[in-house]
């Protein structure tokens, strides 16, 4: 078994149960994952819920997880959209120590990178940028020279394009 | 659990029964007739109910929770039914988790029933509450803590359904005092339906044809059986199979009897202890048959000399399995009976000479069960086949962990399925005596016998207690070497003789078996022994055997660890 490691994304429809997230979060862990973002929250379907995991690992390793995540009674369908057609996207705030005279400044980089100020305060901005990881990563290498202060990331949301809902597609091919 | 997975259609309201009822009520329809358990504070209402139902649920008071988790393990694994072992809350469920990861990793349907605190109790600390849905979460292949008694009937049917389907396993049912009492009138319902979980049936049928392709044109194909054999009720596929395509076999630890080991097909167990023959045997196939197995470490040793240059074709139940350890040529996700009865018709008869001629060569050449002469001593390889020789082969045999394990599936040459039970998975010591106990509820009347070294016997010989209580009429014979032998051999072999805590200082056993009622009997000879092991044989209670065996005996063949097949140690007597 071999490969090259590289960042996978999972989309699964889970029951909408507690302790679900446990078990997804314990699987990761006894199995040797590291979970680089997991994102969950209400789907479509009542009583069901939808998360989009992004995980590291070799095609065969990812494959493994994901026949190891739908032995989960609970986890109802899993797609790995990584080498399909799919919009991946994810929110950040930024809390920049930024002065009265260079908000004009950061201003223009988040409008650059499509952010939006949200919060201004006397010698901070709060900024809310949304876009794919990549872009989110720029914009924070940009505005490193002010100085974050906070920084919260959604992770990624991932859904493919067309008309074959994530929810189609499974561990089972 | 939400409405839109309501599972199955109800009959409509049923007299209102408490939620204890309700639990012996699904343990009826699932014909259950025995549990094994302790009681304590939280599952007093369950045993209040368990009262009214003695007469057709018989409840064996086991002495420790572990031993009551390995009694239903062992009544599972005999009847191919569903085990159910019952605690309180807190220690008395914690104690059940060896037995839980026990069950999971040797895919084992048990139902485990844990009183937990009240309702209004849980998640405060309360006295002897602890969480033990969230502690067996990586170690069950469910779990369920009901917080209403109407969602009982549904949680049972359910419990039991994912138990036994698919890859078997263990399912816990976590039941707050005050659910036991709490009234429905919710019924059972017909069946389960739970929307992400559904098992294969047989495999698909394309896949079926390439394996009987890859299959025909090998020319030293080795059939390596599984548990899934015993599991899938598959043994006359597997005979059918092996005898159709004149493809010899070998098993693995839980695949012992799973195809009758005398037949000239046979070629034993493989792997650590395995036979040097099966596992010369699994370095030069050209297509590995994987039927019912995990290619487990113990089994294959270092991977890249196992089957090197084979094809592999693998039938398992459990599509994370597959291609898990070895690339697979021919994966069929699959119940392993009803793959094979597609699959054995498209295999040709084939006279494979070359192949059998070098497999007897070598079973001629390495005669791995020889047991070499010991004047002054008796060896614990002739207790085994003593054993044998008294049932004449038709023993139910359970083994603890460590030596003892691998002599008693090397020493006796099982026949049929379910006859040789150990926990190969995980291991655990002490698991010979309760299983013994739970496979002999399940086979009344069969001879069954316990065969244990003396420090596994030690972590749960209080249930010498539950067989004199309860009459339950196991031989159990310890291989007393006065060591924990396993641990012995390996610091002999791999830390240059340095023993640390290999030794042990030991009671008399055959006394400790008199004071707890059951007939003890001391052997340290060889006519003692076979004198004893026939007495025991006929009589038709409990007897414990304290056989003195050679202290220093060890265990061959053997393949060091991080070598691999072809690196077989032998006996060098």
């Amino acid at each position: 078994m071999n490969g090259t490691s590289r960042s996978h994304t999972l989309v699964a429809m889970v029951a909408d149960h507690p302790g679900v997230l446990t078990r997804v979060a314990s699987m990761f862990r006894r199995r040797g994952f590291n979970i680089a973002s997991l994102a969950v929250g209400n789907c479509e379907e009542p009583g069901y819920s939808r998360m989009t995991i992004e995980v590291r690992g070799t095609d065969d390793e990812v494959k493994q997880f994901e026949k190891q995540l739908y032995k989960l009674v609970e986890v109802i369908t899993i797609r790995d959209l990584t080498d399909v057609a799919a919009v991946q996207t994810e929110t950040a705030l930024v809390r920049v120590r930024v002065s009265p005279a260079d908000r004009p400044g950061l201003a223009d980089i988040a409008s650059i990178f499509h952010g939006e100020i949200v919060d201004v305060g006397r010698d901070t901005m709060i900024v809310q940028i949304t876009g794919v990881s990549e872009t989110i990563d720029r914009f924070l290498d940009v505005i490193a020279e002010y100085g974050i202060d906070e920084l919260t990331r959604t992770g990624v949301v991932a859904m493919a394009r067309g008309t074959k809902a994530s929810r189609n597609g499974s561990a089972r091919g | 659990m939400t409405a839109s997975e309501s599972n199955g259609s109800t009959n409509g309201a049923v007299p209102a029964r408490s939620g204890g009822q309700v639990i012996c009520e699904a343990l009826l329809a699932e014909d259950i007739d025995v549990i094994f358990g302790m009681p304590g504070g939280a599952s007093l209402p369950f045993y209040d109910a368990l009262y009214h139902y003695q007469d057709r649920i018989r409840h064996v008071l086991a002495r420790h929770e572990q031993g009551a988790g390995f009694a239903a393990n062992g009544y599972a694994r005999a009847t191919g039914k569903v085990g159910v072992a019952t605690s309180t809350s807190g220690p008395g469920a914690t104690n059940l988790v060896t037995s839980m990861a026990n069950d999971h990793m040797d895919s084992v349907p048990v139902v485990y029933i844990t009183g937990q605190v009240a309702r209004p109790a849980i998640g405060s600390d309360a006295f002897q509450e602890t969480d033990i849905t969230g502690i067996s979460i990586p170690i069950t292949k469910h779990n369920y803590l009901v917080m209403h008694a109407d969602e009982l009937p549904r949680v049972m049917a359910e419990a039991f359904y994912l138990a036994k389907s698919g890859r078997p396993g263990p399912v816990v049912v976590d039941v707050p005092k005050d659910v036991f009492l709490e009234e429905t009138t919710v019924p059972a319902p017909d069946r389960v339906n739970l929307r992400g979980y559904r098992p294969v049936r047989a495999g698909n049928l394309r896949m079926v044809r390439r394996a009987a392709e890859v299959i025909n044109a090998s020319e030293r194909p080795m059939i390596m059986a599984g548990h899934g054999v015993d599991i899938s009720g598959a043994a006359p596929e597997l005979f059918e199979l092996a005898t159709g395509g004149n493809i010899p076999v070998v098993t693995t630890l839980h695949g012992v009897g799973g195809f009758p080991e005398t037949h000239p097909l046979s070629f034993g167990m493989l792997g650590m202890h395995g036979l040097a023959y099966a596992n010369f045997a699994m370095g030069e196939t050209d297509c590995i048959i994987g039927l019912g197995v995990r290619f487990d470490d113990r089994a294959v040793g270092k991977v890249d000399e196992f089957g090197p240059n084979a094809r592999v074709v693998h039938i398992d139940v459990d599509p994370a399995e597959i291609g898990k350890v070895l690339d697979t040529e021919v994966p069929i996700v699959g119940d392993l009976k009803l793959t094979l009865q597609a699959l054995n018709p498209l295999i040709e008869h084939r006279e494979r000479r070359p192949w059998l001629g070098q497999l007897n060569e070598w079973r001629e050449n390495h005669p791995s069960l020889d047991i070499p002469d010991s004047p002054d001593t008796v060896l614990p390889q002739e207790v085994v086949r003593s054993i044998y020789d008294a049932s004449g082969g038709d023993a139910r045999v359970i083994a603890d962990v460590g030596q003892n394990q691998m002599w008693a599936s090397q020493h006796f040459w099982y026949e049929k399925p379910r006859r040789f039970f150990s926990a190969g998975g995980l291991g655990p010591m002490g698991y010979a005596l309760p299983a013994a106990m739970g496979v002999q509820m399940g086979a009344p009347g069969e001879p069954v016998w316990c065969v244990s070294g003396d420090g596994g016997l030690l972590i749960n010989i209080q249930e010498f207690n539950t067989l004199a209580a309860e009459k339950i009429p196991v031989k159990v014979a310890i291989l007393n070497n006065a060591h924990l032998g396993m641990i012995r051999q390996w610091q002999q072999f791999f830390y240059e003789g340095r023993y640390m805590g290999a030794f042990l200082d030991n009671p008399d056993f055959a006394k400790v078996a008199e004071a707890f009622g059951l007939r003890g009997v001391s052997v340290s000879s060889r006519d003692e022994l076979h004198t004893a092991i026939a007495d025991a044989h006929a009589y038709d209670g409990p007897v414990v055997l304290d056989v003195h065996v050679d202290r220093v005996e060890n265990v061959y063949p053997m393949i060091v660890p991080g070598t691999g097949v072809r690196s077989v140690i032998e006996d060098p007597r």
